[in-house]
């Protein structure tokens, strides 16, 4: 434990110094918030009895700040540190491999709690959407299960990502997409059904869908929606399997 | 004599139908700095790899500090150091930083300043990797490979690629490393580089170990035949000079020879009898590198 404390205090201390890192899973998410919430600010959105776009926007967004600052930038680190030899060389020291990789999550878990805090503020402060504390346990829970399941997701994918150079536009071309047809960035009422139903196979929309439903519980409910939730827990559990098949730690090229 | 620090006795490797390591036997003893020299392809970062527990052998027997590499635990980490023959550092973090993170994973670390003091890389502590020349960066693995305090050392082409004044820094980091009382375990395809530092080399090409020696005894170069050249005088043929001669491009005339000594002084008075001189004179033995060139070609 103390030595995942260890590499976690570099692996932030690395992180924040990174501008690309910090652009994309910082930077990203405020600016996609700015830009949604600027462009169709005054309508109103057509789910759970009609809400105005901003409230709809600052849970969604958090959601992509979520998946970005797990699957999205621990994929590409890893890939990174793969291709560099530092894995590798890592794993020549008496080191135990799992703590390498618990260090990066916990990274990706603190800049996620980060941007959970940092959206809800701004969404408070520029568009008075109000911040749910009384919601501070159901939103732990999903980002407790979201963090690990995006966390597994993003180590198993870079068994599919060849170099650095491909890390990028592979991540991306994934969930751009999916944050498109889940309903993320265009709103649900503006999607046809089999776009959502086709999104639904997917665990971008699930994750969406119970973050959503613990930021604004409709109508007294618990606000936890475990069947979501669920299949969300599904895919991690799916993506930790095949992490721990086929995870590599040396390069690939060469 | 104390049991060996490395002992490898017909160790094989195999991917798929190509045989990389072909049956190679090989010791390394405590405090010496061993070079395992040979061209690329020829199987040393194979061997080196399966030494460091990164690769299982195909057969033979591998013992490395007493242990297994391929079951080598924890305690066994502690005490070997590695440099791979290509790896990228933390580009975010400082020469002191990336010191620090590898010294949290050891039980007794040498002191990061020390190590930074011992690299030479003191006025570039608080500097990141990235802003580093490629010289400084390799000096800053090594160092890595030092925090951990080890007893073997292992560097796979540590100067590959470096511009002859990296190379030279990087050669007295490793030369310093024998005044610490290291063992090091050096893979490299540079003769000059095992010539410099080495205590042994062994030479290995296309899987198999062609010669082993100390630099100057490698391939026998003691008793090798030495060469002895002069241009041919004016208006003097090869047939008139004594010994058997070998006309050469421009006017050269060379000897190879067992006894040096004895012909020099037969074909030194033919030219004091004749009158003539023997321009360009020069008695040769052959060079590290041509035994090098003969051995692997």
């Amino acid at each position: 434990m103390r030595l995942v404390a260890h590499q976690f205090r570099y692996d932030q201390k690395a992180f924040w110094r990174n501008p690309a890192a910090v652009f994309f899973t910082v930077g990203f998410p405020v600016i996609l918030l700015l830009i949604f919430a600027t462009v169709f600010g005054d309508q109103t959105i057509d789910v759970r009895g009609g809400i105005e776009t901003t409230a709809y926007y600052v849970p969604a967004i958090i959601t992509v700040a979520v998946i970005s600052a797990t699957m999205q930038s621990l994929a590409m680190s890893l890939v990174i540190a793969r291709e560099d030899g530092r894995l590798k060389r890592g794993r020549g020291t008496p080191m135990p491999a799992w703590v390498f990789i618990a260090g990066r999550v916990g990274n990706s878990i603190v800049v996620a709690l980060m941007m959970l805090a940092l959206i809800a503020v701004l969404g408070r402060v520029l568009y008075g959407v109000a911040i749910p504390w009384g919601q501070l346990p159901e939103l732990v829970v999903v980002l407790a299960v979201g963090s690990a399941a995006f966390c597994c997701l993003g180590i198993a994918l870079t068994a599919a990502i060849p170099s650095q150079d491909a890390a990028a536009p592979i991540v991306n071309a994934l969930l751009l997409p999916l944050y498109f047809l889940s309903g993320v960035f265009i709103p649900e009422d503006e999607l046809p059904d089999g776009v959502v139903n086709f999104a639904n196979h997917f665990p971008v929309r699930d994750f969406f869908e119970a973050f959503f439903a613990a930021y604004m519980p409709a109508g007294g409910g618990s606000g936890v929606d475990w069947g979501n939730l669920a299949v969300v827990a599904i895919w991690g559990v799916a993506g930790l399997l095949l992490a721990i098949r086929f995870f590599r730690w040396t390069p690939r090229g060469g | 004599m104390p049991e060996p620090v490395i002992s490898i006795r017909g160790l094989r490797k195999s991917y798929g139908d190509f045989e990389a390591v072909r049956g190679i036997d090989l010791e390394v003893h405590a405090g010496e700095v061993f070079a395992f020299l040979g061209p690329n392809g020829a199987g040393k970062t194979t061997t080196v790899e399966i030494l460091e527990g990164y690769r299982k052998r195909s057969g033979g027997e591998v013992s490395v500090l007493g242990e297994d590499p391929q079951r080598g635990g924890r305690s066994w980490r502690e005490r070997i150091g590695i440099v791979l023959q290509s790896c990228r550092l933390d580009p975010y973090l400082t020469v002191r930083e990336s010191l620090g993170l590898y010294a949290g994973y050891y039980r007794a670390p040498r002191p990061v300043d020390e190590v930074i003091e011992l690299v030479g890389l003191a006025g570039k502590a608080d500097d990141r990797a990235r802003s580093l020349s490629g010289g400084q960066q390799r000096r800053l693995d090594v160092g890595m490979a030092l925090i951990g305090d080890p007893e073997l050392l292992f560097l796979d082409e540590p100067t590959t690629g470096f511009d002859p004044s990296a190379r030279r820094q990087a050669w007295e980091t490793i030369a310093g490393l024998r005044d610490l009382g290291k063992t090091v375990f050096l893979t490299t395809h540079y003769m000059d580089e095992a010539q410099r530092l080495a205590d042994r080399v062994t030479i290995i090409a296309g899987g198999e170990i062609v010669a082993t020696g100390t630099p100057e005894d490698l391939g026998d170069r003691d008793n090798q035949p030495a060469t002895i050249s002069f241009r041919l005088p004016p208006g003097v043929s090869a047939g008139e000079v004594p010994g058997n001669g070998t006309p050469g491009a421009g006017g050269e005339l060379s000897f190879s020879t067992p006894t040096p000594v004895s012909l020099l002084n037969e074909l030194t008075g033919w030219a004091l009898e004749r009158g003539v001189d023997l321009d360009g004179l020069e008695v040769t033995r052959p060079t590290l590198e041509d035994i090098y060139l003969e051995l692997t070609e």
